[in-house]
């Protein structure tokens, strides 16, 4: 295994292979390193100034980004928003280095579907270009955020059911393979996706494009300063790179505080050894 | 006496039920089904519909089994311009093979009363691999850490230990030249050579041995809806590109027609990434005119592990896009001229052996 995985980085040294996820020192790994950007910038990518086709993926690459915003601050176990349309989008290149897209765009919640009602959204997103990787900026408007319906009340029903001290949920594999998700699981799906969301932002860039595939696993551990603590691990999908890139996270939610994302790992996909090295 | 002897015929009967298995029971076209199951449906659908259906095995997978295509249309003596579908190049793209199932099902239970697909029959026939990935397919069943396997299974070398080329980066056209990796890990990992991989081979050759009779490929993945046409490659365009638009854009509107859905239509490096070495641009770059890659659903929320309940509208809305394209160029190629040798401007709705003589002409 050993001689393996010093073959393998050797390999990756010589062969220019992606890197690990850049925010953080990454073990030896064996397999599956994410940011497997594809070995060249397109034409497209390069040229990516001006006006940009609304349906063209440079656009939507920048719409994702702004979603994964946008869930951060306002998804909670009962409101995830997706992508419905982007319908403006132009980029330049800034000063400092790096490129600032202009969009405009509309989302809708999960729970009513993408013919459900829009919410129209403007952002700038900042990819900066910098020697290490930092996550995009993001600033963003949407219409009538504060007006959506509030979920105040399941929320509150959610909160209360699971933050006894005795209450310790576990669960696998959310949907299963055949796209199934039990009615309990559901607020768990959300949480995770939108926990995930903060994993996605920060790793973004414009050789990304994250969605979230599956929640391997959610354990809840003791509440803390009552906040639901929960555990996941999250199976996210890259798609210039078509990998899937495994985070465990711990994440703090209450009706009040929202989302917080306290620890993040990235797990490398070994698939000759059952556990990561060390 | 009697009891024992009643009871001995119950059980005979109950026995023969349950060993008549597949045949007497309707196939579910509402679920997922493992590669064993969908192998049998294969075999029933042959014995049920002998007068318009043919396997052919065409190749095999790195890991020894058969890859196997239905030939459906009325039989004919000598060969007949074609449509060519496969599903299930990416292993966890569970909706593909399910629509394949659904496409053949629809054309088996309509061409004897829909007279458009009866005259597709005759004019066309339709070369259809329900999963080409076969081992790729089966090991995303295995259990739940696999499900999201995408590659086929070949092993790794000692140099890589890694499993698994992407098919769709195999094709030898501009192989090798963007949206690639060379780490044999990786998802995008494009094969040793171009063509390294048996089932790539099976269809290069199928598609190479059959080219002048192929009109149409098509080639169904999932997800993000959207319908992509050639190149992969940035810079290289079809010489038909402003067709291939137009048709894609009408199938896409057929698409959303039946459940709302928007399909993107357009090259990779527009509406998806960079590729290159996908069979879709194979087949173009032989010489197969019309070359199409269906994305299916979803787009947002559930991506490769669709749910049951949406396999139903998924090929609903599919089928529409897929009959679109098919119509547009069965009706370019055979409206004007009757080329078929079986029917000559004959409407031959009830008679698979019918005679130009016996029925008044279309046209």
């Amino acid at each position: 295994m050993k001689t393996f995985c010093s073959v393998w980085l050797l390999l990756s040294l010589v062969e220019l292979s992606p890197a690990p996820p850049v925010s953080q020192e990454p073990p030896l790994a064996c397999t599956g390193a994410p940011g497997h950007a594809p070995q060249s910038e397109t034409a497209e990518d390069m040229a990516s100034t001006g006006d940009l086709e609304p349906t063209h993926y440079p656009a939507r690459r920048a719409a994702t980004v702004a979603l994964h915003y946008l869930n951060t601050h306002h998804g909670s176990p009962f409101r995830v928003f997706g992508l419905q349309q982007v319908h403006k989008a132009s980029a330049e290149d800034v000063a400092a280095g790096g490129r600032k897209y202009k969009l405009d765009f509309s989302v809708t919640d999960w729970a009513s579907g993408s013919e459900g009602p829009a919410l129209r959204c403007s952002a700038d997103v900042l990819f900066p270009q910098t020697e290490r990787h930092s996550g995009p900026e993001v600033q963003l408007r949407c219409e009538a955020l504060q007006q959506i319906n509030r979920t105040a009340q399941e929320e509150h029903a959610f909160y209360q059911r699971y933050i006894s001290p005795d209450s310790a949920v576990s669960a696998r594999d959310i949907p299963d393979s055949y796209g199934n998700v039990s009615e309990e699981m559901q607020p768990f799906w959300r949480l995770a996706r939108v926990a995930a969301s903060f994993i996605m932002l920060r790793e973004s860039s414009e050789r990304t494009e994250f969605n979230m595939a599956q929640v391997a696993s959610v354990a809840q551990q003791g509440s803390s300063e009552e906040q639901l603590m929960l555990e996941f691990v999250v199976l996210l999908h890259d798609f210039p790179s078509q990998e899937i890139i495994q985070w465990k996270l711990l994440a703090s939610w209450s009706p009040d505080r929202g989302v917080r994302v306290l620890q993040t790992e990235w797990q490398p996909r070994c698939p000759h050894a059952t556990k990561p090295p060390n | 006496m009697k009891g024992s002897v009643i009871s001995v015929l119950v059980v005979l009967v109950v026995l023969d039920r349950l060993a008549s298995g597949l045949e007497h029971r309707s196939y579910d076209y509402t679920k997922y089904h493992p590669m064993d199951e969908i192998s049998a449906w294969m075999n029933q659908m042959e014995r049920e519909n002998p007068d318009v259906v043919s396997s052919m095995v065409y190749g095999q997978t790195y890991e020894k089994r058969n890859i196997t295509l239905l030939k459906i249309g009325f039989k004919n003596t000598t060969p007949k311009k074609a449509v060519w579908m496969d599903c299930g190049i990416h292993a966890r793209e569970w909706i593909a093979p399910a629509f394949c199932q659904y496409f053949v099902k629809e054309i088996l239970g309509s061409y004897k009363t829909d007279s458009n697909v009866n005259t597709l029959f005759k004019n066309l026939d339709f070369y259809i691999t329900p999963v080409l990935n076969i081992d790729g397919y089966i090991y995303s069943w295995r259990d739940n850490t696999t499900r999201l396997w995408r590659k086929s299974r070949t092993a790794g070398t000692e140099n890589c230990r890694c499993f698994g080329t992407d098919l769709n980066r195999n094709f030898p056209a501009y192989w090798g030249m963007v949206g690639i990796s060379r780490n044999c890990c990786s998802d995008v990992y494009n094969g040793p050579t171009a063509v390294s991989e048996p089932e790539t081979k099976a269809v290069t050759d199928f598609l190479g041995a059959h080219q002048n009779e192929m009109l149409c490929y098509l080639t169904i993945h999932s997800y993000s809806q959207m319908i992509l046409i050639p190149y992969g490659v940035p810079n290289i365009s079809a010489p038909n590109y402003d067709e291939l638009m137009e048709v894609g854009l009408a199938a896409a509107k057929a698409i959303s027609a039946v459940h709302g859905k928007s399909y993107k239509v357009g090259t990779p490096p527009d509406v998806l990434y960079a590729t290159s070495g996908s069979s879709r641009d194979f087949a173009r770059f032989i010489g197969i005119p019309y070359s199409f890659g269906l994305e299916l659903r979803d787009k947002e929320k559930y991506h490769f592990i669709l749910p049951e309940n949406q396999i139903q509208p998924s090929c609903e809305e599919a089928y529409q896009g897929a009959m679109s394209i098919i119509n547009y160029i069965h009706d370019k190629n055979f409206k004007s001229a009757a080329v078929s040798q079986t029917v000559d401007n004959c409407d031959c709705l009830m008679d698979l052996e019918c005679k130009c003589d016996d029925f008044k002409p279309l046209y």
